[in-house]
């Protein structure tokens, strides 16, 4: 199976007796849009925090590129190339949208506290890498004209497509993104969508969580779908849309 | 291209610096030196704490301790006499490397002991020990758990010199030698050695800051920024949260011993009035006059308000003016006071400015789609 | 140790011990209202004691106690609605950092009010050699006193939040304080409630211990110390585990005495609030996952 390039196996985690998730599988194919969606308290985010490392399963296993990485902490995750987005967008307030990119480039780069204190040669060099690199991210995503100005200024449209650049920063392999249309009109969220497909074809791989059906029917090569912490039903979004059990958890019985 | 705009500042206090000695001297007033060089001394905590502060976003209640255990350490050690062991083949050894070194004390008795340098270092990494040891459990916790765990930190190394023989007890240790950094350069109180003093603890400040300075605008500044605005999406994107945390406590807990150090040898001795909670309290309400992440405003108001209490203008109401400025500070402006235009901001418009200008001058419209700027 | 030896040393714990757990349970009511950490707290009960004191100079002891709980528990509440409540979206970190300040100014506006004497209350029943003899220990009976304040005083709080309306709501308040908001509760007079309570019981168990351990203008900062150790040492809000709390400190520090130099006895709170701080953030008497949802 080289193609799989994240996997969960069996996982687990309760909150003081409420089962967040609950023996949850799944595969994620390298170069695919993998959806997650089901009704709210299913568990998703959960399974994200899981998946990044924020907090860590009771039982069960997550493997990325062959790697078992279950409950290794979020920095480590994402040095691995795993970059994830958050539900509420959590940007740095006081920082530059140039700044909050720059942030994105750390796993990539390498001055530590020494260099950095006395200003050495050699940071002087990876600062104005890691300066052009976030421009061109900015530049990519058409984000360049509000490069310095305070993040937390921003309408909020642009703050989660500032994030969106910041999470690919850090040359993610993998990206997960917790309902990236969340509060999006129906503009930006086609926009989301362009800029979704237009990653996937430079070889990222994503894993998105989302309620807005639009969007998943439009990018996903797959479907998972989750209920009370448990896996559902897994196919391409065509059959999800016709599955009885999904519409009966969607919209109750009869 | 050398990152040399921030400087700036630095340039501009050096010559303040100049500039206030200069006047003092002619002015036949260099005793006001005093003062501004034990300010300076207290400062260098100050900046260490508002980097652990204002940056990392830590709160720290016994950052006095970090400064006794920086003080006491040299001044036990360079007065400890170890007369009666002349001849421990140890003993022997050491003095031959001149870490051990025989003097002359106030008193004219012959004393043993260490030197100041050896002394200093032990300083250094005793504190580095220290507060890797304390750090590593206690960083993890968050606010109010934080807060109370480095009071604790602050009252135990309060309790031990208090409470220790061999550390003076009520009346600390005094009798400590001048610290000769340079053979023709000291660390003295005393009267002939103020202006050479002032210096001293100037260039440290400033060097200080110029370390301090550097580490907020690298890398590792942005991580820490981006740790206190939001930890976890620091987190998620590659920052250690927890190693860095521990490392700017330890670079913090370092810049405390060096001011206790250096102070300790300044004043000749040090007592258990420099480890008291007030005392902690005091720096953090310094730093939070200065505006949390502001190392300019810290360094400033540590200078002014240092200064002013050790003059006594603050009288018996010395603790009570702190204490009403932290409340005034936290209720009214917890920003801060002293908003220094954050260098970046003047910088970025500077050059958003002058782009424009670049723009009208070649006759083109503002175009944002193009990749550079 | 024979058995006299070890009353006499339980009791004396459980004395001192019960005076850290009202200091706890102080703690404890405002931080479950506001989630605040009132450094302030051990300055009231020695404001409780000096006022009592000076107030005894012209008044009976009696009169003199119940005046002086009446004008801490009214100083503990135009603290909170001069200081606490004006302060807009603050932090928590703020709001305490603000309490430390206030805690300061206390205790310099004491030293300037009265001065750095040691004064006490006179002892309530008998003098300070009168002993009453307890299965072989000899105590004073003021120590009686103490025991017999501080049980009225957790008692008198169980009813009046199990019983009462007003403690009721103060419940429903510290639970969720939107919730309570929506149900008509006034959310902000219930805080200011909750500081004019802790400011009151922390007053009479100033005074109740003024003959024993004497007041002096800067004892409060010790005694919220070690009122904050037990609180975290039984779970920051739960009251009952910090009653339990308070006594194992006090018997913990009697034990130390006991064994080792009475000087000693100030870490052992110290030492205590590091470990349970590192080992046990949520206390010892909390299963670890709810106190994690519960904590911070």
């Amino acid at each position: 199976m080289d193609n799989v390039l994240l996997e969960t196996k069996s996982l687990h985690r309760s909150f003081g007796g409420v089962h967040a998730i609950k023996d949850v599988s799944i595969q994620v194919q390298r170069g695919q849009i993998k959806a997650v969606i089901g009704p709210n308290g299913a568990g998703k985010t959960t399974l994200f925090n899981l998946i990044a490392g924020t907090i860590p399963p009771h039982e069960g296993e997550v493997t990325f590129q062959g790697r078992r990485i279950t409950a290794w902490k979020p920095h480590a995750v994402a040095a691995l190339g795993i970059a994830r987005t958050f539900q509420t967008t959590k940007l740095f307030p006081h920082m530059t949208v140039l700044e909050n990119v720059m942030v994105g480039r750390h796993p990539r780069t390498r001055s530590g506290f020494l260099a950095g204190m006395l200003n050495l040669p050699c940071t002087w060099r990876e600062d104005c890498e890691i300066r052009a690199k976030a421009r061109e991210i900015l530049a990519d995503l058409c984000l360049l004209k509000s490069a310095d100005e305070t993040a937390s200024n921003l309408p909020f449209g642009r703050q989660r497509l500032v994030e969106f650049a910041r999470a690919l920063a850090t040359e993610p392999v993998l990206l997960l993104l917790d309902e990236p249309a969340a509060g999006l009109n129906i503009y930006e969220t086609g926009e989301l969508s362009e800029l979704i497909l237009k990653i996937r074809d430079r070889g990222m791989t994503c894993l998105v969580v989302e309620h807005d059906m639009s969007l998943v029917m439009n990018i996903s090569d797959d479907v998972v779908v989750l209920d009370q912490g448990q896996k559902i039903a897994e196919g391409p979004p065509r059959v999800i849309q016709r599955d009885p059990e999904v519409i009966r958890i969607y919209l109750g019985e009869g | 291209m050398i990152p040399l705009r921030r400087y700036w500042p630095v340039a501009a206090s050096a010559l303040a610096v100049v500039a206030l000695q200069v006047v003092l001297s002619l002015g036949n007033a260099t005793y006001y030196m005093t003062q501004i060089t034990m300010s300076a001394y207290y400062a260098l905590v100050v900046i260490g704490l508002c980097l652990l502060m204002g940056y990392a976003g830590q709160v720290s209640l016994g950052h006095a301790g970090f400064f006794a255990i920086g003080g006491y350490t040299v001044a036990y050690m360079t007065t400890v006499n170890l007369l009666a062991y002349r001849d421990v083949p140890l003993v022997r050894w050491l003095q031959s490397l001149h870490i051990v070194v025989q003097w002359q004390n106030l008193y004219g008795a012959e004393v043993l002991s260490f030197s100041p340098w050896p002394a200093f270092i032990a300083a250094l990494l005793l504190t580095g020990l220290i507060s890797l040891l304390i750090g590593v459990p206690v960083i993890r916790l968050k606010g109010h758990y934080l807060a109370m765990a480095t009071l604790g930190f602050g009252l135990i190394i309060y309790r031990i010199v208090l409470g220790t023989k061999s550390l003076g007890q009520a009346d600390g240790i005094s009798n400590v030698p001048p610290f000769h950094l340079l053979p023709w350069l000291e660390v003295n109180g005393r009267a002939p050695f103020r202006v050479q003093n002032y210096y001293i603890a100037w260039v440290a400040v400033l060097l200080a800051m110029v370390l301090a300075i550097n580490l907020v605008h690298s890398r590792v500044g942005r991580a820490l920024r981006s740790i206190h605005q939001n930890e976890e999406a620091a987190h998620s994107l590659g920052v250690n949260t927890y190693r860095y945390k521990l490392a700017v406590f330890i670079l913090s807990a370092l810049f405390a011993a060096v001011g206790g150090a250096l102070m300790t040898h300044y004043n000749g001795s040090i007592g258990p009035s420099e480890v008291t909670v007030m005392k902690s309290v005091r720096y953090v309400a310094i730093v939070a006059i200065g505006g949390m992440a502001n190392l300019w405003g810290a360094m400033i108001a540590a200078i002014l308000l240092n200064f002013l209490s050790l003059r006594g203008v603050f009288g018996t109401f010395d603790d009570a003016v702190f204490g009403a400025i932290l409340i005034a500070i936290m209720l009214f402006a917890p920003q801060g006071l002293l908003r220094m235009p954050k260098w970046h901001a003047v910088a970025s418009a500077g050059r958003a400015s002058a782009l424009a200008l670049q723009r009208v001058v070649r006759g083109r419209t503002t175009d944002t789609r193009r990749p550079h700027g | 140790m024979n058995f006299p030896l070890i009353m006499q040393y339980g009791l004396s714990g459980i004395t001192v011990g019960s005076i850290y757990a009202i200091v706890a349970v102080g703690f404890n009511i405002i931080y479950s209202t506001t989630g605040i950490i009132n450094f302030a707290q051990g300055e009231f009960l020695i404001i409780g004691a000096m006022t009592a004191i000076s107030l005894h100079q012209i008044l009976p002891l009696w009169l003199a106690i119940a005046l002086a709980v009446i004008m801490t528990t009214i100083l503990g509440g135009l603290m909170e609605v001069v200081f606490i409540r004006p302060v807009r979206n603050a932090s928590v970190l703020r709001l305490i950092v603000i309490t430390i300040g206030l805690s300061i100014l206390i205790r310099e506006a004491m030293l300037h009010i009265w001065d750095e004497q040691v004064h006490s209350l006179p002892y309530f029943t008998g003098t300070s050699i009168s002993t009453v003899t307890i299965l072989g220990a000899h105590i004073s009976p003021q120590v009686l006193w103490v025991l017999g304040t501080s049980a009225v005083i957790v008692a008198g709080l169980t009813i009046f939040f199990r019983f009462t309306p007003t403690g009721r709501a103060m419940r429903a308040c510290a639970d969720d304080r939107m919730a309570a908001c929506l149900c008509g509760i006034n959310d902000r007079w219930m805080v200011t409630l909750s500081f004019m309570l802790s400011a009151g019981i922390g007053a009479l168990a100033g005074c109740v211990i003024s003959p024993v351990t004497q007041t002096q203008y800067d004892m409060g900062a010790p005694l919220a110390i070690k009122g904050f150790t037990v609180a975290i040492l039984g779970g920051l809000g739960n009251s009952m585990a910090a009653v339990a709390a308070g006594l194992l400190l006090g018997l913990l520090e009697a034990f130390v005495i006991s064994q080792f130099a009475s000087a000693y006895k100030e870490a052992v709170a110290i030492v205590v609030l590091l470990l349970i701080l590192v080992f046990r953030p949520t206390g010892l008497f909390v299963r670890r996952e709810i106190g994690a949802l519960r904590a911070a």
